[in-house]
């Protein structure tokens, strides 16, 4: 190859680079995607407004409608059940932001002019998945506000702040899953169904809103008792009315490495060989 | 492989199904040149760019971009090559300046590097005023140059454009000619794709004439319309109901049938020899009384040549493919 067009060079070159140089690169890259997305969300803020009414109007129906009937279920204050709950129902929802907002990307030309840049192959995602995340605990921090308003009472700043952490750290590895399936849906409208579908049963049956020995059925008992929705459900209930489980917190978090470790390489694999048409 | 060839295609090949992309297909691009790919849609002229820029694997096939094996150096590829495809690659959310500053940060260039790159471009495709605005209220001339300014962000030594102008009128057309040609003036290799014969004719050093996956002729547009050794002559009657009339006069004076437009009254004829043969025209005509309203000779166009090699004429703007209607809009 003559090096005919020796122009000059305005950007480190990647296969010169040391290995932690590019190891770097990963999170740089990450960011700048990260950016772009939140970006999208501050720009169109009535979309960060009606994602953010709608975990509210779950909160307030539930509490007012439901707890009169469920509270008798959970010994005391429905909101103290409640609260911790439906926030991570609300992660859950918010990480369905993720599968569309993919799924728009990959209808569009932006995703060529990503995949014919020398960036981080897990960056596109990365920066997806870590927006959707910002935006689901800018959603939570709302959720408490609400909740303080209605009745909520932290027993323990320090375990409350660790269990909405976890809630968070929960969020982040749902918006893997998420993320793998909006590479597998392309149709942006197929990805808004197929976004929600299979959180509605990991929602409904587990602890979010009913205990789960309430339940009738044994099978759907012992499912809602171990997934882990429950799991980490669960535990952020209990760090946010003040008991620190350590096992029930490695446990959660035992889940939340697992979905990590399984979905964020099954959907960078699947970003390689996805074709945006 | 000869070293001074920037782009090099060799029997590649990629099937979706049963539809055969591409079926054969080997091309190469001398460095520092630009060369056209010339063809209908679907004849595969897209595959092949996506193939080139590692964004789509071949089924087989050798495929060298700058010296570079494009399945097993993709990121090094990736690093001399710039991409501005048929989907407008631009987040339309962002400013323009904003996208060319993404652009820059993803090629790892520092904060204050890539704000000074993004100017610069800015500036260079005429894009300062607006540059602050979302590039959804763009005009579709703007996306297609902020697409360029993206894709030349890195100095590429390599370029890919595919369908720079499509669907651009003509007037943003000629001007994107001139931006493409300033591009490939300090020695960049630039694969264009076009269905515009004109296009190719305008700026490509080289042509090479793919259809249904295969190539199907190549050389210099000279070259392509010497092969055709004919004249072309161009007649419009003056009542578009005597065009087949006129059709049945003319046919022996071509040993090819002639190409009729009825709605317009318009037929092209392909003769040996012009300057005889416009005379033969008039008195065949006059002599049945088929008013003329237009009469030219002229050489050969692609279009002719392409007529020739494949029987069909290159698809025109109208007969566009449907596309995906996300990041399509175009503000008036």
């Amino acid at each position: 190859m003559t090096q005919q067009t020796a122009s000059a060079a305005i950007s480190p070159v990647i296969s010169q680079s040391s290995a932690l140089q590019r190891f770097v690169w990963n999170f740089t890259d990450t960011f700048v995607v990260m950016r772009r997305n939140l970006y999208a969300y501050q720009r169109q803020p009535e979309l960060l407004v009606f994602a953010t009414i709608q975990p509210v109007i779950f909160l307030l129906l539930f509490t007012y409608v439901f707890g009169g009937a469920i509270r008798f279920s959970t010994g005391g204050d429905y909101i103290n059940f409640l609260l911790p709950g439906i926030i991570i129902q609300t992660i859950l929802f918010a990480s369905a932001n993720t599968t569309v907002g993919l799924s728009v990307d990959l209808s569009k030309g932006i995703i060529d002019r990503f995949r014919s840049l020398p960036m981080s192959r897990a960056a596109v995602l990365a920066g997806r998945t870590s927006a959707d995340t910002l935006r689901g605990a800018f959603t939570v921090l709302i959720m408490i506000v609400a909740g303080y308003i209605i009745g909520f009472r932290f027993e323990d700043w320090g375990s409350g702040i660790m269990g909405l952490l976890l809630a968070v750290a929960f969020g982040y590895a749902v918006t893997w899953i998420s993320a793998t399936i909006g590479l597998f849906v392309k149709d942006p409208e197929a990805a808004q169904v197929a976004g929600f579908i299979w959180l509605f049963p990991l929602t409904f049956a587990s602890s979010i809103f009913v205990p789960t020995a309430t339940m009738t059925e044994e099978w759907l008992r012992i499912f809602a008792e171990n997934q882990p929705v429950s799991v980490v459900a669960n535990t952020v209930r209990d760090l946010m009315t003040g008991t620190v489980n350590p096992d029930e917190i490695a446990l959660s978090l035992l889940w939340i490495a697992g979905i990590v470790a399984v979905f964020l390489p099954m959907a960078v694999w699947r970003y390689a060989r996805v074709a945006s048409r | 492989m000869p070293a001074n060839y920037a782009i090099i295609a060799e029997d590649v090949y990629k099937h979706f199904g049963d539809v055969k992309a591409l079926d054969g297909v080997s091309i190469a691009a001398e460095t520092g040149k630009v060369l056209g790919l010339l063809g209908p849609n679907g004849a595969g002229k897209t595959t092949l760019v996506r193939i080139l820029t590692t964004l789509l694997k071949p089924d087989r096939g050798q495929t060298q971009v700058g010296g570079l094996d494009v399945l097993r150096q993709k990121q090094q590829v990736r690093e001399i090559i710039g991409l501005a495809g048929q989907n407008t690659a631009i987040d339309e959310i962002l400013t323009g300046r904003e996208n060319l500053e993404m652009v820059s940060r993803l090629y790892h260039m520092p904060r204050p590097a890539a704000k000074r790159r993004a100017q610069e471009l800015l500036e260079q495709f005429a894009l300062t005023d607006a540059a602050d605005r979302p590039a959804k209220t763009y005009s579709g001339g703007m996306r297609r140059r902020l697409d360029l300014a993206a894709s030349i962000v890195a100095r590429p030594s390599i370029l890919f454009l595919d369908e720079p102008t499509t669907g651009l009128d003509p007037r943003t057309r000629i001007a994107m000619w001139d931006t493409i040609r300033s591009l490939v003036s300090d020695g960049a290799t630039l694969l264009l794709t076009t269905q515009y014969l004109e296009e190719a004719d305008e700026l490509a050093d080289k042509i090479v004439v793919i259809d249904h996956g295969k190539v199907i002729a190549e050389g210099t547009a000279d070259e392509l319309k010497a092969n055709m050794a004919a004249d072309f002559i161009d007649i419009t009657v003056a009542n578009p109901h005597e065009t087949d009339k006129a059709v049945q006069l003319l046919q022996p004076l071509s040993d090819e049938s002639p190409q009729a437009d009825e709605g317009r009254g318009h037929i092209s004829l392909a003769v040996g020899s012009g300057a005889q043969s416009i005379a033969e025209v008039v008195r065949l005509l006059d002599a049945e009384a088929v008013a003329i309203a237009e009469l030219n000779l002229r050489r050969p166009s692609l279009n002719d040549v392409f007529l020739s090699i494949t029987g069909e004429e290159i698809v025109e703007e109208e007969a566009k493919p449907k596309r995906r209607g996300f990041g399509r809009r175009r503000s008036a």
